[in-house]
């Protein structure tokens, strides 16, 4: 409630009248009050209910949620060859991995990776970043993951990097970022430079023993 | 504006016109007899030569936009449409894409103008970041034209840039799922693009008006950064800078025309000319060379959050740039320390920039790393200690003696 002001002792009907009407008009004010936050209010809650369709409309369409998957042969992949696919916009890595790729992954000590959790969604959130948990048992020859660096979203240079397995002048396995020099090794896991993850395995089933499905 | 305006009709019409809406009495006032130090040299003309850029972008734009396409599959098309087939369409779209390198030219000198003269000290702070503002939004505008002709470097720059929200915490996959309309950039990428590519320069046009509106309550700093004492320190706006500015814009442009039609591709991207390809990355990518200080201070720090957070400071520390000058001499010409450790700090902007058009690796990291201490080093420790310990030397009592002392001298 908010203080009268003192307008001096009543002195005659004059002075009297304009008290009457002082104080009338301070009674309202109090009512107005609550008529200015009670409209603000409401024009506050109008608003924002009518910005978020306004926001909304940036977010992916009907048309590109319709998820699509993607059936892949591996049979036409050989040995120590990758394709790059494009599933939901992005390219998708499969490589057929060496023995000797698959070995220097197995080698390398959890506590020399960056990201320790396994980034498949195949698996749980709490699979730690081994090679086993980066693959399906039984077809550890197959790498399938999102060839979309973790960093600032470019396709990595496969067999290339400090983390590929050298054999010779040629280097097979890991991956090369050219944008930002994050360097990835043979299961696909950030090693070095600015990418904070290793590359997300994305879902993907075996439909028969040479073909899978993505997504 | 100082003083009653000098405007006074002197027909029946203009009476009448202006009882009613007094915009011939402002115009005259603010673009004719404007008081301006008498002083100013030609780095003061930056601001002029900014105006007509800014113009110049906004009428070779909106022709183009008659001839072009936002749609992904036949973005690159139309613009090769307008390259070969559209009468002049070569021209325009080479006035556009080399305007906005002159346009990035100009306000470069035009801010380290402001630094060198400390114009952005009291009272002219709120006109400083207001052009902070204006240097943000051209950034994002430049940003995204690049992105509209959908060539390779353009899709991945897009991709790169965009993906630099994905370093938020928690909301930043939501964040560029947002951005891109999918998840990935493509298609609804491409038209939300184009939409604030046209909407922005008139933003841009409206906060320019701010700019000079700030500008004109403290009027131009000068050479001197001492104030204006009385009306013999200054000259009327016309003719006297509308000249001097003129010239400067003339040689501007034909600086400008030269690349244009001489060599148009000069600061463009050959891989810009192959369409997108959303499954290969430019073996060498890198973004157009306006950013390039800001690209290495970005790949200098091997963490993702901390790189983009770092790329966003080195712009945003402009905004503090009034307060982190401790010295109450504003004219670099005066300050022998801070005159030396300018150059200093621009040839560091400018090896950035080298830094950022190389690979990542090797000696570039280190050299880029260096860098990016230095940068924030000027800022934060360096100008500030400067402030406080510099001798400056002893200012003229006006700008009138400065002159005249100058042309005694070389009689």
């Amino acid at each position: 409630m908010s203080k009268r002001p003192d307008l001096g002792p009543k002195r005659g009907p004059i002075v009297m009248r304009v008290r009457d009407v002082a104080d009338a008009a301070h009674d309202t004010v109090n009512r107005r009050d609550f008529l200015m936050i009670a409209t603000g209010a409401v024009a506050g809650v109008g608003a924002v209910m009518t910005a978020w369709p306004f926001i909304h409309q940036m977010n992916p369409d009907a048309a590109v949620l319709a998820l699509a998957s993607m059936e892949v042969d591996l049979s036409s992949i050989a040995e120590g060859q990758e394709v790059i696919l494009k599933w939901r916009g992005n390219p998708v890595f499969v490589r057929h991995r060496t023995k000797a790729e698959i070995d220097a992954a197995k080698a390398v000590k959890m506590e020399d990776l960056k990201d320790p959790s396994a980034r498949n969604l195949n698996g749980k959130d709490s699979d730690a970043a081994t090679d086993e948990n980066r693959v399906v048992g039984g077809k550890e020859q197959f790498l399938v993951m999102m060839a979309v660096c973790t960093h600032l979203g470019c396709v990595p240079i496969g067999n290339s990097g400090e983390f590929a397995v050298v054999q010779g002048n040629t280097k097979s396995g890991g991956w090369f970022c050219p944008c930002h020099g994050s360097q990835y090794d043979t299961a696909g896991r950030i090693r070095k430079g600015p990418a904070p993850e290793n590359l997300p395995v994305p879902p993907y089933k075996y439909l028969s023993d040479t073909k899978i499905q993505i997504g | 504006m100082s003083g009653p305006s000098k405007y006074q009709p002197t027909t029946a019409l203009g009476k009448w016109f202006h009882e009613r809406l007094p915009i011939v009495a402002f115009a005259k006032d603010h673009a004719m007899d404007f008081p301006t130090p008498k002083n100013l040299n030609y780095w003061w003309t930056f601001g002029g030569i900014l105006a007509v850029m800014l113009v110049v972008q906004i009428i070779t734009g909106i022709v183009l936009v008659m001839h072009y396409t936002p749609e992904a599959t036949l973005a690159f098309s139309s613009v090769e449409h307008i390259m070969r087939d559209v009468n002049y369409g070569w021209m325009i779209r080479y006035m556009h894409f080399n305007g906005a390198s002159f346009f990035f030219i100009a306000v470069y000198i035009h801010m380290f103008r402001g630094m060198y003269y400390g114009s952005y000290k009291a009272p002219r702070e709120v006109l400083w970041m207001i052009g902070v503002i204006i240097y943000l939004i051209m950034m994002a505008t430049a940003f995204m034209g690049y992105v509209l002709p959908w060539g390779n470097m353009s899709f991945w720059g897009a991709k790169v840039i965009t993906n630099l929200f994905s370093a938020i915490p928690f909301v930043g996959t939501e964040i560029t799922t947002w951005l891109w309309g999918g998840y990935a950039v493509d298609n609804p990428t491409l038209n939300r693009f184009f939409s604030l590519h046209y909407l922005l320069p008139f933003v841009l046009a409206g906060v320019v008006i701010l700019h000079i509106w700030a500008l004109h309550v403290p009027g131009n700093n000068n050479p001197t950064g001492i104030e204006v004492k009385s009306e013999k320190d200054t000259v009327p706006f016309h003719p006297y800078y509308t000249m001097k500015d003129g010239f400067a814009i003339v040689v501007f442009l034909i600086v400008y025309a030269l690349f244009v039609f001489y060599g148009p591709n000069y600061m463009g991207e050959p891989v810009n000319y192959t369409p997108a390809n959303p499954l290969s990355t430019p073996a060498h990518i890198k973004p157009e060379w306006y950013y390039l200080p800001f690209y290495a201070i970005l790949r200098s720090i091997p963490n993702k959050l901390f790189g983009v957070l770092a790329m966003f400071s080195s712009i945003l520390i402009l905004l503090f740039l009034p307060w982190l000058d401790t010295s109450r001499v504003r004219s670099g010409k005066y300050r022998p320390v801070f005159k030396l450790e300018f150059w200093v700090f621009a040839a560091v902007c400018v090896a950035l920039g080298y830094i950022g058009s190389k690979p990542p690796d090797g000696a570039y990291v280190l050299w880029g790393q260096v860098l990016t201490v230095y940068y924030f080093a000027h800022f934060i420790i360096i100008l500030p200690l400067i402030g406080l310990l510099e001798q400056p030397k002893v200012l003229p009592n006006s700008i009138s003696d400065d002159v005249l002392a100058h042309s005694t001298a070389s009689k």
